[in-house]
């Protein structure tokens, strides 16, 4: 440790080439958003488009339909097969996949460099020609019923989290799960997933990310020539989604479940994400969740796992890229011999602690500096970076937002964080889950 | 539309690797030696560690001692407890990370340029002088007992758990490697100093590096990091017998999905036909959404989301495994499915075309592995354990492009044995 003294603050002085200076970004004349990372090291390009629509914006009623029709994406279009387009990547010697979340849907390619032109071919045919029978519905619905099966029936920790997240929201959709509820699923026609392609498939809700070993120049002219040529959807709402009302009771659940035999604690409030061009508070959460839980050294790790010994694991979370208000979460597992009531005073306990003693600079410094290390690292995973532009034009913010994160993150200041604490981080306001088995069973643990 | 897919399918040629990609050898002056490939164009090294053995070295009785010890490496070291050790990590923005598997203990590092001395300095700390504190083993104790704790009612550790018991019986591969509560429990300080002098030792170390640092400056680095570390460690432990036999076991558990892992014997990496049986299984199971499981499981009749066959070629045994996963009511028609694939391979062979469409697929796929500084530098790490040579990323595709139609359906008919498949189900399977 002695030998490590002051290095934190001498090193990065000389900043090298930061991982934004690889990025270059257009629109095309219908709307679509166009992203270009450049790395050159190797003949490998990532083909991504985004769309900014996800489960958040599906009808009440039809929840999982965001899902389902990613599923049926790769269904054929008129002029594709079902399962040719996998099919296609895969005999050029790519991998291929998609994804959807909350706010946005996406839909990639990992292929040799030379195979763009006929990923973005493929990829504009299905963004408005996709064509679908009755008979592949039923059968893709079997294969996402089986896969939430796998993701949450099999999982009393997943099953915990959908019942948290009801109850941390009331109002908005961010409290149904991205994959549907059970009912509703089972539920979900042809043309539930059509009416949800219809209206937010469309070059101008979409983004266009292109990373790898291709130059921003050809990138326009091949987006011009498969994408560009799509009408946009001229009936595109603004994203306008309820909001939560005050909360005015904090929640408490106990989730039982007898496949449950390490029993922990999750402790969820509401918290403000990262706004376009204001993206401060969200820079201090970012901080303080690493500083509260971010791993071996952190504020909770020290008091409950260090000191007291109360908790084999303790973490602090904040995903601040949302497009609505997001959460600010804690989780605890308590050690042998250790309640969860004991567990969750120690950890109230410890955040008034918190509250009192503020932030130690080092912890803030070192915090910071792997911050700063991090824009080295980054340069080494374009899809990573690829991800992080996507996810962030998806959620509301702007290619000058993602670009002015590492400094605005910079920028916290300890009364930035305390701050930001104690605007979100109010017991009245706390939504807690417990989770364990049945107490008749539960003879571990407790 | 499929006239141009066609076209770009013929044209498919090997693609260059990495334009800068050039392994070299280093030997240190006091012997140890690694891969390089110098990349300065990041100001920063992925270092890959590897000693063989593994797990398997725990000794008899103490089931976890190695999976233990490897995770209290970085919970202090010298004159650094946990904290601290982590702290310096932290203000060097370095990251190691140490992992224990069956055969092999596993540290990957990645450090800045700048503050490179400050990082490999305390690297070399966490492998040479570990402190093992009581206070750190009964934390971490308590840590790796949570997590078997949870894989007790985890429906996927259980089959793992089964089958591996199952296929190997005594040997180490016959339990898993993070040992049992009991045998956690029971470990005591000196259980972990001899885990760490058994598998850390300079007779069965691999390493390599990739990134910001020259040949000159990593032999001297070399012997820094590693050179204080033992001449010899534990004997290797002995080949596997597997004992598995065809069939079906059914654990029962309550959970609305079942979960299957199956398998039976598989191939030696270093078997002539490895290549062809490496090319079959991903027309089987192996390939993604093509394979024929995949096909036939979940897109022809929705009985899975996912479904997948892999080769596991082990340091003293091969498998040839799957997995699935199906509602009760489903799973066993998803066995079914899976058995009768197998058994048409066996009997009937591949196309022609599922042939050039694998090919395809690996070799095309083959260059996109190398994506990053760690990527090239584990690809690297696991050709020296695999004994490949150093010329072996040139000549891969070559060897893939040599499998024929012949090679594969008659490695399909000696490999694949339907009915000695074995499957263990965790669930309440109906029909089973």
């Amino acid at each position: 440790m002695r030998f490590l003294a002051g290095v934190a603050t001498l090193v990065m002085a000389a900043l090298p080439l930061r991982a934004e200076d690889m990025v270059t970004d257009f629109r095309l004349e219908n709307g679509m958003q166009v992203v270009v990372i450049e790395d050159h090291r190797a003949p490998v390009v990532m083909h991504m488009v985004w769309y900014r629509a996800g489960a958040a914006d599906e009808t009440p009623g039809v929840s999982g339909v965001a899902h389902f029709l990613e599923h049926l994406l790769f269904k054929g279009t008129e002029t594709l097969e079902p399962g040719e387009f996998s099919a296609t990547v895969a005999a050029n010697g790519g991998r291929d996949n998609a994804f959807t979340s909350y706010d946005y849907t996406a839909y990639f390619q990992r292929i040799a460099a030379d195979r763009l032109e006929l990923m973005m071919q493929m990829e504009s045919d299905r963004m408005v020609n996709l064509q679908l029978d009755e008979k592949d519905i039923l059968t893709e619905r079997d294969v996402i019923i089986e896969e939430r099966n796998q993701r949450v029936e099999n999982s009393p920790a997943a099953l915990m989290r959908e019942q948290l997240d009801a109850a941390q929201y009331l109002n908005h959709r961010y409290g149904v799960p991205i994959i549907g509820w059970r009912h509703e699923m089972e539920a979900l026609s042809l043309e539930d997933a059509l009416a949800y392609y219809r209206q937010y498939y469309a070059p101008n809700n979409a983004i266009l990310v292109v990373a790898g070993d291709v130059e921003p120049a050809a990138v326009r002219t091949f987006a011009e020539t498969y994408y560009g040529v799509i009408p946009p959807n001229p009936e595109l709402e603004p994203r306008v989604r309820p909001t939560e009302p005050p909360q005015t009771a904090a929640r408490r659940m106990v989730f039982e479940d007898p496949r449950v035999a390490q029993p922990y604690l999750r402790r969820s409030y509401l918290a403000p994400e990262r706004d376009a061009g204001d993206q401060e508070t969200a820079a201090a959460l970012t901080i303080l969740a690493e500083i509260l839980g971010g791993g071996t050294t952190s504020f909770l790790a020290e008091k409950l796992q260090f000191d007291a010994q109360l908790a084999v694991y303790t973490g602090a979370w904040y995903r601040g890229t949302s497009f609505d208000d997001t959460t600010f979460e804690f989780v605890v597992v308590p050690a042998e011999g250790v309640s969860l009531a004991e567990a969750e005073a120690a950890m109230d306990q410890a955040m008034k602690d918190f509250m009192a003693d503020g932030v130690d600079p080092a912890q803030l410094e070192r915090i910071k500096m792997q911050l700063r290390a991090s824009q080295i690292y980054a340069r080494d995973d374009v899809e990573r970076l690829a991800n992080r532009y996507g996810r962030a034009l998806a959620s509301g913010l702007t290619i000058e937002d993602v670009k002015a994160w590492p400094d605005v993150l910079q920028a916290v200041t300890e009364e930035d964080i305390l701050r930001a604490a104690e605007a979100v981080l109010d017991l009245d306001t706390s939504v807690t889950g417990w989770l364990r088995a049945p107490q008749a069973d539960a003879e571990v643990g407790q | 539309m499929m006239r141009f897919v066609l076209t770009c399918v013929l044209v498919l040629a090997a693609l260059p690797l990495r334009a800068g990609v050039e392994i070299r050898e280093v030997t240190s002056p006091g012997g140890i030696t690694a891969w390089l490939v110098e990349e300065p164009s990041i100001p920063f090294v992925a270092l890959e560690i590897r000693f063989r053995g593994g797990a398997s070295l725990d000794a008899p009785g103490k089931r976890g001692a190695i999976n233990l010890m490897t995770g209290l490496l970085e919970e202090g070291a010298g004159d650094l407890d946990a904290r601290g050790f982590a702290r310096a990590a932290e203000s060097l923005a370095a990251s190691f990370s140490y992992s224990a598997g069956d055969d092999t203990v596993s540290i990957s590092a990645r450090f800045l340029t700048e503050n490179r001395d400050q990082a490999l300095d305390l690297l070399r700390l966490s492998l040479v002088e570990p402190a093992f504190s009581q206070k750190a083993i009964d934390r971490v104790r308590g840590q790796v007992i949570s997590g078997l704790r949870s894989d007790e009612k985890d429906p996927n550790a259980i089959a793992g758990r089964t089958f591996k018991a199952l296929a190997f019986g005594d040997h180490p591969y016959g339990s898993p490697s993070n040992g049992t509560i009991e045998s956690v429990s029971a470990l005591t300080r000196e259980d972990i100093v001899a885990a760490h002098k058994a598998a850390l030792a300079r007779d069965r170390l691999y390493v390599a590096a990739v990134g910001d640092i020259t040949e000159a400056e990593l032999g001297p680095m070399l012997d820094r990091l590693l050179g204080d570390l033992p001449e010899t460690g534990a004997p290797m432990p002995g080949d596997a017998e597997l004992s598995l036999e065809g069939g079906v076991e059914v654990v029962a558990f309550d959970t609305p999905q079942s979960v299957a892992h199956f398998g039976h014997a598989g191939i030696d990496r270093h078997d002539e036909d490895f290549f062809a049986a490496y090319v079959m299984n991903v027309i089987l199971g192996g390939g993604g959404f093509e394979s024929r499981l995949m096909t036939e499981v979940r897109e022809k009749r929705g009985l899975t989301y996912g479904v997948y066959s892999y080769l596991a070629p082990k340091d003293r045994a091969a498998l040839y495994l799957g997995s699935v996963a199906s509602a009760n009511d489903r799973i066993a028609e998803a066995i079914s499915v899976i058995r009768d694939e197998w058994r048409r391979l066996a009997q009937e062979g591949v196309t022609q075309d599922e042939l050039e469409k694998a090919k395809a697929l690996l070799t095309g796929a083959y260059p996109l592995r190398f994506d990053g500084n760690g990527a090239i530098a584990r690809i690297m790490v696991g050709m020296q354990m695999d004994d490949l040579p150093i010329d072996y990323i040139a000549t891969r595709n070559d060897k893939v492009n040599a499998v024929t139609r012949e090679d594969v359906n008659r490695v399909a008919a000696e490999l694949l044995d339907p009915d000695g498949l074995h499957f263990v189900v965790v669930g309440k399977p109906e029909g089973l």
